[in-house]
């Protein structure tokens, strides 16, 4: 019925970025930040990047992802950017405010 | 005035169901033509209403979480998730933006703002120990009649 929701991540020099695809929802969200941050604190990078271009759907679920990314990233001392935002995407994140707190 | 058209769902307050709920309503709303965004909209408010039956409602346990939906005239629909869970002990401070009981979930507290501005209406009743009824409500504007205020 859906496609499964999965993260691909793909780490060169300082650059961490954490590529996202499927559907965000409170059931779909926990292995993927799981994966996130055993990846990130083992490499520690520089800059974290959540790529949202492969996402069809989510709900605040995906801001709580942000969020808790925003919280790991100043633990790196990292900054933290989204991309690939589609309008849907885009739009559940406004309503967070989530584009004062990272780059879009 | 009588819906011309209902449908009503049962499942287990299992989280695997929430993609079903969301994709069921958004079915079942298709021959109003909806537009993307429009149907984008109504499967994020049902997602949030069905998480919050599940994670708050009935938290540590598994129960039944009810989804109807009438369509009435002029292409307005009624939308309600129920659960028989815990309730709600204090309605204002639930629907506050950033109210969350469960910040180590990583729940941002934002599903009543997102339902909000998502939809028309919003109407939340709830009793403690008894269940909570949330009321989604939205016109559906049609594809057709988006095009036409384009032009």
């Amino acid at each position: 019925m859906t496609a499964k929701t999965y993260v691909n991540i793909e780490i060169q020099d300082e650059v961490f970025i954490a590529r996202l695809y499927g559907e965000l929802d409170h059931h779909s969200v926990q292995p993927l930040r799981e994966e996130i941050d055993a990846m990130a604190l083992q490499n520690r990078p520089k800059e974290l990047i959540l790529d949202f271009a492969g996402v069809g759907f989510m709900d605040s679920s995906g801001i709580g992802l942000v969020m808790g990314r925003y919280k790991l990233a100043q633990e790196l001392g990292a900054e933290l950017r989204l991309c690939g935002l589609t309008a849907g995407s885009k739009r559940v994140m406004q309503i967070a405010g989530m584009d004062k707190l990272a780059k879009f | 005035m009588k819906a011309y058209n209902t449908m009503r769902l049962s499942f287990d307050s299992r989280s695997a169901n929430e993609a079903f709920a969301r994709t069921a309503v958004a079915a079942f709303l298709c021959p109003l033509d909806p537009t993307v965004e429009e149907i984008l909209d109504v499967k994020t408010a049902v997602s949030e209403a069905v998480t919050n039956a599940i994670v708050h409602g009935y938290r540590n346990s598994i129960g039944k979480v009810t989804v109807s939906a009438s369509l009435y005239e002029n292409k307005r629909v009624v939308i309600k998730v129920q659960d028989r869970g815990c309730g709600i002990e204090d309605v204002t401070k639930a629907r506050e933006p950033l109210f969350t009981t469960a910040p180590e979930e990583e729940r941002a507290g934002l599903g009543f703002a997102v339902m909000e501005s998502l939809m028309d209406k919003l109407k939340v009743s709830s009793k403690p120990g008894k269940g909570t009824t949330i009321t989604l409500e939205r016109v559906i504007r049609s594809k057709e009649a988006a095009n036409d205020s384009a032009r």
